[in-house]
């Protein structure tokens, strides 16, 4: 992966428009920056604009230029007059349990099936697998039914359960992948040693999955606190949803608060982007660990 | 995320593998209670480490799958369903009625209609999001200025909730002050109802999902490449290989795990995309941008009477079809020499 301008040893000037690696004249190297320029701009644009609008007084939310005059009475409306507040309190309740205990368990079942084979191993993978498919559609119903049966609709432990069976399933996946990354020989030298195997995957390995983890916890987050139908079917009465649900009642079919709407997306977009400026370095391995060696 | 697990797991922890032995665990004879203690001894660990999750999608999605499915073949709706209003309990009267869901809307065109337009949702975003995250993969893997930073750009649409994003859209694709109307009609050119027109709100959704999607794949992939000897590459411009011939000979080979596992999970999670098309245009104008999920729902959630078993037939229908293609999907790669 080294950079090969220096030697030329083949005559291979590559046709222009083929950008691969090897000899890079300088209109093939314009030609990659101005791709990957116009590619970041069509990527941050839309963040970056909803930014720009959120500062803007409420009834120029739609004005093309840039801030005119600079305000931050969106934000004071969403925080004083809303029921923001409690929303977000209901989310940070609802994710941090969800990512907590989804950690926990993808990092545990991850390891299962990477380092024992056990009976029922090979249905569990399939279940894994197979819990990516269901549509929302065919379980919504019946686990609202559930969910007022047992007393968890408004309840913030009901949607946690439910992220978890969204979550859990991919980081179990992704943590598998991980954990097969990871040399038996620790696994081994901590036998050795005397510990058992909980032990082995608490004090060993755990610590050298951390990367993995962080991914994880990042993904099970982001499930948590950009998730939409569960949080509105089963979270009702204004103080009881979640940012997504609470989110949409700024922009419906009867009103357009179109400020206070773009004010409450940066403020929920915030945090997720701080976790995942924090996960980022680690997302390239993480993700693909398991994938790559199959 | 392959399935098979690599042959050095199985001395790990010194379990012995219960298959390649000669007997199994579900044998009815009469030395079973002496074998289930020995299969609990050797494999207690695995069993509790993975019993939490067994739990947890048991009960949260092997109940209601089941009962969703039984919903499918009754005649359920908001009227008929147990409920309780004030302090009377109202006990349901809903009646089984076999097939007769899954024959109407087998026999309704709207069915078919829908399924149309969710496989066109589905490949073109699938197609879309993919070739442009490989691309950008290729581009950025390899040592440039900025490569860090261009990087970070382009999987910022990752780290903003997708719910949030889609009202952005919705912001910069409105009709009358939208800022894409402003700067065509700043250019000359006519507006564009993007939400209201049926072909551009095609269009639009597919645009979003694309946009949001991309960053996935371009991780995924950026990993893959990276998995990718160097060697290999010097060995093939040594022998002269164009560059067109090692993307074609080395790249698509060696990313091959990679992007048939993010192929099939983006198009799992994209036929089953909600938040993207219920909140950008709640399936309008009229039907146009409907997929079969987000119809589903709101067959059982939007329209008055609720009408929870058509809701649940439509589900277990899209399960099936998800359910099929993954197997055709994975028969295909087999044959191809895949491991998985």
């Amino acid at each position: 992966m080294t950079d090969t301008t220096s030697h030329t040893p083949v005559g291979t000037e590559p046709p222009a428009p083929v950008r691969k690696r090897g000899d890079r004249g300088p209109l093939a190297s314009l030609g990659l920056h101005l791709t990957l320029l116009t590619a970041s701009v069509v990527a941050v644009f839309p963040p970056l604009w909803l930014l720009v609008t959120s500062f803007k007084p409420k009834t120029d939310a739609f004005d093309t230029s840039l801030v005119k005059d600079f305000t931050l009475g969106n934000y004071g409306h969403v925080i004083r007059d809303t029921d923001f507040l409690s929303w977000l309190q209901n989310s940070l309740i609802v994710v941090g349990l969800t990512t907590l205990i989804g950690v926990f368990v993808a990092a545990t079942t991850g390891y299962a099936v990477s380092r024992f084979r056990f009976p029922g191993m090979r249905p569990l993978m399939w279940m894994l697998l197979l819990t990516q498919m269901f549509p929302v559609a065919v379980l919504i119903v019946p686990l609202y039914n559930l969910l007022a049966d047992l007393g968890l609709l408004n309840q913030p432990i009901g949607l946690v359960v439910t992220y978890l069976t969204v979550a859990v399933p991919f980081c179990a996946w992704m943590m598998k992948g991980y954990f097969d990354g990871i040399p038996v020989e620790i696994d081994e030298a901590g036998r050795v040693d005397g510990l058992n195997p909980f032990g082995t995957f608490w004090r060993l390995v755990l610590p050298l999955a951390r990367p993995g983890l962080a991914v994880t916890a990042f993904y099970t987050f982001i499930t948590g606190w950009a998730e939409v139908a569960y949080a509105s079917a089963f979270m009702t009465g204004e103080e009881n949803l979640t940012l997504a649900g609470g989110l949409q009642t700024f922009v419906n079919q009867y009103t357009s608060d179109w400020g206070a709407l773009t004010a409450a997306a940066v403020i929920i977009a915030v945090p997720a982007a701080i976790v995942f400026g924090l996960v980022a370095r680690h997302l390239v391995s993480g993700l693909t660990a398991g994938a790559t060696k199959s | 995320m392959a399935v098979e697990t690599g042959q050095s797991v199985t001395k790990a922890a010194g379990t012995p593998g219960a298959r390649g032995r000669g007997h199994r665990t579900d044998h009815k004879t009469p030395k079973t209670p002496g074998r289930l203690r020995r299969a609990l001894a050797t494999h207690w660990y695995a069993w509790s480490m993975v019993a939490p999750v067994v739990i947890v999608i048991g009960v949260i999605i092997g109940y209601p799958l089941g009962r969703g499915v039984w919903l499918s073949f009754t005649d359920a709706d908001e009227a008929n369903v147990e409920r309780t209003i004030g302090v009377n309990h109202i006990p349901a009267t809903y009646e089984y009625v076999g097939l007769d869901n899954y024959r109407a809307i087998l026999g309704d065109g709207l069915f078919w209609d829908r399924l149309g337009w969710t496989v066109l949702w589905t490949v073109s975003c699938v197609a879309l999001s993919f070739a442009i995250g490989l691309a950008l993969a290729v581009m950025l893997n390899r040592a440039f200025k900025g490569r860090t930073l261009y990087r970070t750009a382009l999987i910022l649409p990752w780290a903003v909730p997708a719910f949030v994003s889609v009202f952005t859209w919705r912001l910069l694709f409105n009709e009358r002050s939208g800022l894409f109307n402003e700067l065509l009609t700043g250019a000359g050119l006519g507006r564009i109802s993007w939400l209201n027109d049926p072909a551009w709100a095609k269009i639009s959704v597919i645009t979003v999902n694309v946009w949001v999607g991309v960053p996935f794949m371009l991780i995924a992939l950026l990993g893959g490449l990276q998995s990718i000897p160097a060697e290999l590459y010097e060995a093939a411009e040594m022998d002269g290989a164009s560059p067109w011939q090692r993307f074609r000979h080395i790249t698509l080979p060696g990313l091959r795990s990679v992007s048939s596992t993010v192929i099939l999970l983006s198009t799992i999670w994209t036929f089953n995309m909600f938040p993207v098309i219920f909140l950008l245009t709640r399936g309008g104008p009229g039907d146009a941008t409907e997929i079969l999920v987000t119809y589903a729902y709101r067959l059982s959630f939007v329209i008055s009477p609720r009408d929870y078993s058509t809701s649940a037939a439509w589900g277990v229908l899209i399960l099936l079809l998800l359910a099929l293609v993954t197997a055709a999907y994975r028969r295909a790669l087999r044959k191809q020499g895949d491991t998985w």
